[in-house]
Order: structure tokens, then sequence, then C-alpha cells
């Protein structure tokens, strides 16, 4: 078996691939902005991307712009401007880096962004809402905010079948409707249902791909990193959903990840700690924190931000293509659902993968730039230290603000979390 | 007799501790950290080699701990400092299930086994609230010396209420009082409160069991201990050696290093007899 992937073309094909995919996808962005045609910005959770795709707009995540801005080291810059503007401090470091990137003219480090044409929001962020409201200001476009009915208490989730849940996908398929006729009015074409049946076939394979590669690394050693990989992988969730090289990926990265487990291949060479991480990456320092971990022989093995980042595309739901736009709106329901309560009820699956992916602590990263997603943790792990003997730790700091990353404090934390684990493992040793 | 030595680099000070086979302080020192940290590890453990009468051959294994731990040099190996109060501070006082270290830039609280292993943990966050620092901010804005600024809080009777948790405005808001005419130990009695409230804080979110014990610098100031045992509820362990406790428990890994690789060698001795 030769497991060098220089000569083994099928390892870190998710990754190479993946970064061609981002690359090929902003390059096709800067061509829209070039030439002044239209393109949707939407938001990771909930994205209908199928809808607008079955008109062929081109799709902008603003979200994965700041955060490459963040990746690429130059967020600092954004964010300064943004607050020179007038934006405070504690706005969302996401929403300062786009207002940066407008100001800019959608000059962005990947490319050149294009002004929308059209938004498309759900409620799974409250920050979406007032977010979208600065393009409307500053673009005088049209803004469509669907309103997806959350979970109305914890483990309250309701499946098709189910009375409320026939309500509530009638309330969001109303809404759809009203967004295809949107985007008719935006592009200037007539809907095509077959159209959208092709592009929800293609969102199936991806979503299905999606679950099994999430399930895939439950193997020991764990076959790639949540936090690392794992976010290449979300990207092209996003940004190629609905498409035919979205569904050929994520078939390909099944594949990947099926050699991997059938030969034992993992993300580390020496797995010793296998983690689930909750939050959203620390994105100023992305590599290096990933790296605080490794050097002990920790890996991440899930996380949350893969399950709600993606729209909860990780649960699989597969659209039913005779009745496309009512499956889609059952699909969304049940999707959306299941990223907002991985934001805010991650505490109840994380129980269950405790054992399914043989956890050995868990890293909770709260972050200053997002409340929504960082409310709630501190009672999640009260939680879980309740319901569990689970050892985990908390570190804080931003997903895009360096001001606020400390990284000698981090790695303060980070070692005297592995110091733990590692004489808990002594001690469990001995009293075996 | 083999010995183990455990250097503690903090942000303002720098301890190093020796310890014999039997876990007993043979010797300590005491130094300022300063800019150059690795000359600051060097001088505690140096002085301390000396205090001790001690050659550094004896030493058969040194464990760095503190922000300056990798700068350690000539240390075996390092761990941190919340691993090594939760050690030093079960070791000294073997009823100890919380710990609070109070240190120059930062304060921890942790939750501890019998055994003195990490069951949580939880620092102030990228500030220097509640902190030594804190107290410094309060001490050059008042004009006194450090090793006052107990004794002179608590002789307060009417204390101030001190609303800023920021060490920069600190310093204001101490001038602020003293311009209104507020004497000196009120103000000081209230800088402490302020500390002992924003530490609480972080025992809770660990859960408080006692015993508890008060480790690092700000131990020697005995308005802080005051103020924090009353803030809690509790008596807090605290001798003198708090503001070494660190570099004790660095110590103890140390020796645990020295015996776990002799073992092998005793279990034959066993064996043989």
């Amino acid at each position: 078996m030769d497991q060098h992937p220089e000569s083994n073309p099928i390892l870190g094909r998710g990754n190479n691939d993946g970064a061609r995919l981002f690359r090929a996808w902003f390059s096709e962005l800067s061509d829209v902005a070039a030439n002044g045609s239209p393109a949707a910005y939407v938001f990771v959770m909930g994205s209908t991307n199928e809808i607008l795709k079955a008109f062929d707009l081109p799709v902008v995540f603003p979200e994965i712009n700041s955060l490459q801005t963040a990746v690429r080291r130059v967020a600092y810059e954004h964010l300064n401007e943004a607050e020179d503007y007038g934006y405070s401090p504690d706005v969302c470091g996401y929403v300062k880096a786009d207002v940066a990137t407008q100001l800019r003219g959608g000059q962005h480090p990947m490319g050149r962004i294009p002004k929308p044409s059209l938004a498309v929001l759900t409620n799974a962020c409250n920050t979406y809402i007032k977010w979208a409201e600065i393009w409307e200001r500053m673009h005088k476009m049209p803004v469509f905010t669907l309103d997806v009915p959350g979970t109305r208490e914890a483990d309250g989730q309701t499946w098709p079948g189910n009375r409320h849940f026939a309500n509530d996908r009638k309330y969001v398929e109303v809404q759809l409707r009203e967004l295809i006729q949107l985007c008719e009015e935006v592009t200037g074409r007539k809907f095509d249902i077959d159209k959208l049946r092709q592009v929800l076939g293609w969102a199936n394979d991806m979503s299905e791909g999606w679950r099994r590669v999430l399930e895939l690394n439950k193997a020991r050693p764990s076959l790639f990193n949540a936090l690392t990989d794992g976010t290449i992988y979300l990207g092209v969730a996003n940004g190629f959903r609905g498409t035919e090289a979205g569904s050929r990926y994520f078939k390909e990265l099944v594949e990947e990840m099926e050699y991997r487990a059938a030969h034992g291949i993992g993300s580390l060479t020496d797995e010793k700690y296998r983690l689930s991480f909750v939050g959203v990456p620390c994105y100023p320092i992305f590599r290096r924190f990933n790296e605080l971990f490794t050097d002990w022989g920790g890996t991440f093995v899930n996380s949350t931000y893969l399950w709600f980042a993606s729209g909860g595309t990780n649960r699989g739901f597969q659209y039913d293509l005779a009745r496309p736009i009512e499956s889609l709106a059952e699909g969304l329901l049940v999707s959306v659902r299941d990223a907002m309560d991985s934001m805010f009820h991650q505490d109840r699956v994380l129980e269950a993968m405790i054992d399914e992916f043989e956890l050995d602590g868990i890293v909770y990263h709260p972050i200053k730039s997002c409340r929504t997603v960082s409310t709630g943790l501190a009672d999640g792990r009260r939680y879980l230290a309740e319901k569990r003997d689970i050892p985990s730790v908390f570190i804080e700091s931003d997903m895009m603000d360096r001001r606020v990353v400390s990284e000698a404090q981090m790695k303060n934390r980070v070692d005297a979390f592995f110091e733990g684990l590692a004489s808990r493992r002594q001690q469990q040793a001995r009293s075996a | 007799m083999a010995h183990a030595a455990g250097v503690d680099v903090g942000s303002t000070q720098t301890k190093a501790i020796i310890i014999n086979e039997k876990g007993e302080i043979v010797s300590r020192a005491l130094t300022d950290t300063g800019a150059n940290v690795v000359h600051a590890a060097e001088e505690a453990f140096s002085r301390a080699l000396a205090a001790g009468d001690i050659f550094e051959e004896e030493v058969e294994y040194v464990v760095g701990t503190g922000y300056g731990r990798y700068r350690v040099t000539f240390g075996n190996t390092q761990v941190t400092e919340i691993s090594c109060h939760g050690r030093g501070a079960v070791h000294l006082f073997p009823g100890t299930r919380t710990v609070v270290d109070m240190g120059g830039q930062d304060t921890k609280a942790i939750r501890v086994s019998p055994a003195g292993e990490i069951i949580d943990f939880c620092m102030n966050d990228k500030c220097a609230a509640g902190t030594g620092r804190f107290l410094g901010a309060a001490a050059s804005a008042l004009d006194i010396p450090l090793d006052n600024l107990g004794n002179t809080a608590l002789r307060s009777d009417n204390p101030v209420r001190i609303s800023t948790t920021c060490t920069v405005f600190a310093e204001s808001e101490v001038l602020s009082w003293l311009g209104k005419g507020k004497k000196i130990e009120d103000i000081l009695w209230g800088v402490h409160k302020s500390i002992a409230t924003r530490s609480a804080g972080l025992l809770r979110r660990v859960g408080i069991e006692e015993e508890v014990t008060f480790t690092g610098g700000v131990t020697r100031n005995v308005g802080m201990v005051e103020a924090l045992s009353q803030k809690l509820g509790v008596k807090l362990n605290i001798c003198e050696d708090s503001h070494f406790i660190g570099a004790l428990g660095a110590a103890l890994f140390a020796l645990d290093e020295i015996l776990a690789h002799r073992a092998p060698t005793h279990a034959a001795a066993e064996e043989q007899s």
C-alpha cells in the first residue's frame, strides 16, 4: 500500500480540488463584477442555492468572503476601515469586513466581489437581517427574508408526517414561491421546474456525500481534521451546492474517505486524543490554532461548525424530485432547523457522539464577534458535564479580530487541557 | 540524595524551588523577571542552589512553568502553571479541592482532584482586570509601596465602590475618589473588594468546593487574603510558601519523572529480594 499523497492521487484530493474550485468560484465572481451581470448574496444557513442556481444566478457568500480576509491575514485592515467608517468594535467582524469590501468597490484578496442584485437570508442568525439592511441602503436592491420556523423547544424538532411540520412546511413553501417570482423579476428569466429538479438532484448527491463524509470520521484513526480539512469541504458544500461540480466533488470525497478508512490512513501520524470542536474557527490564526492541539496528538474528529455552517445539510436530507418545491420547503425546514439547533442545543448531539466518535474531550470556542453562536455555550458545557464525564475546555477568542486573539493565553489553556487529559489517561491505566 | 527543581517564570517574578526525594522543600529563591526571561530563570535557579548548598549536578530533573516556561533553557520539560498550582496546593494542603492563583497578569480558578489533578479551570480573559496588575495600578496612583497595600486597606471603615474592571481605567477612578476627598484606606479596600468580586466570579465558573487554597504572588497581600475570604465566605489555605506553590508543583512533577525512571530498578530489586 502506498500512502504517499504525491504518488497516490486519491489522497488529499478533497483539499486540492476544494482549493481549485474555490479559485474558480472567485474567478467567476470577478468576471460577474466586471461585466455587471446579476449576482445573489446569500448566507450559509439556508442559502436557497437550489432556487438561485435554477436561475443560473452566481452566488456570493459574504460570510466566506469575510473569513477569507482573516485567513489571508488582512482582516484587521477591513475591520479598521469599517470602524473608521463608524461601526462599533462590538459589531460582528464578518459584517465589518464585508462593509469594508463594499466600500472598496468589491476589491477582495481573492478577486472582485460583484454588487448584489438580490440578497436572500433566513432568520437562522439575527445578524443576517441587520446585515442585509446595510446592502439595501448601499445598493438599493431587493432583500428577501425567508422566515424558517425554528424548533419550538429543545428536543422538540418535528418531522414530515407531523401536523405542525406540515403547517410549517406550507409556510416555507409559500415564501419559496414568492422568492421564485422575485428571481424571475431580477433575472428576466422564466422559472424552469425541470432545471430546479436537476439542481435538487445535484444537491441530493452533495447532502448524502456530506452526511457520509462526516460519519466516516468515526474511524480510528480519524480520516480528516474537522477543523482544517473539514472547513475546506464545507466551503465547497456552500459555494457549489446544487451544481454538477459540487455533486462530483462530494462523490469523490466520499471515495477518498472510504479509501482512507479501508487503508487506515489517518489525518495525524499519531492520533492520541480525539476531540470535538464547538463554535466558529479562529480564522486569524487558523493553522496555528489547530497546531496547538495537533502538537499534543489531538485532532478534531467532528465540529458543530460543519453542521450549522453547512445550513444543516449534514442531515443528508434527500429532496423528492417528483414534488420539487414542496420537498425543497421540507428540506429547508429540516436542515435550517438543524443548523439552528447545532448552535443552541448542540449538547444533545454531542452527548451521543461521545461514544460514537470515541471522544476524549470537547473544545468550546466562544467568540467575541458572534453572540448568536456563543451565547449558551456555557450552558451546553454544564449540561454535558452533568450528563457525562467528559473533559472540556473553554477558549475565548474571535473568528475575525486578531486584537482579541491572545496566542500565549490560548496556548496556556490548551496545554493545561492536554496535561489534564494525559493525567486522566494515566489514572485510568492505573485503575484498569 | 537526588533533587528535583521547579522554576516558575511569571510575568512579574520568577520563583525556583528545590525539593528532595521525599518531596520536602530544601530551598527556594525569588527574583524579578524583568526583560531578560532566560536570565531570570537562571538567576532564580542558581540562587535556590546556593540557598540549599546544592550542586547543580545533584538536581536530576528541572521542570519549567509559568508564562516563561519555554525560556527555562536548562529545564528538562515544561508544565503549565495551571497544573503546577493544582499539584503544589494539594501537596501543601491535602484537603484542597479549589485553588485560586492570583499573579501579576492573570488570575486562575482551578478545581482539583484529591491527587492534585486538574478537573476544571478558568482564567481571566485577555485583560488584567482582577489581577495583581490591578493592585499595582492602584498602588502607583496612590503612591504607596505594594507591600503596604493590604495593611493600609484593612484600616478602612467606609470603603468606596470601585466600578471599573479595567486596570488602565482603575488609576483614573482611584484619582477621582481622591479628588472627592475619600481616605486612601477606603479607596484601597474598595480596590481589594473589586478584585475579590471578580475572582469569586471565576471561581464560581469552575465551582467552589472546600478547601480553597490561595496561591501566587498576591497571597503576600493580607488585605487581599481578607477580602477574598470575606467574599467567598470560607477560610483560605495560605502559608509562607504560597507564593512558591507553582514552582513547588513544577518540582513535584520533576520528582515524578525521576522516580518513574527509577521504578524498574526498584521493582527488580524487590523481585530479587
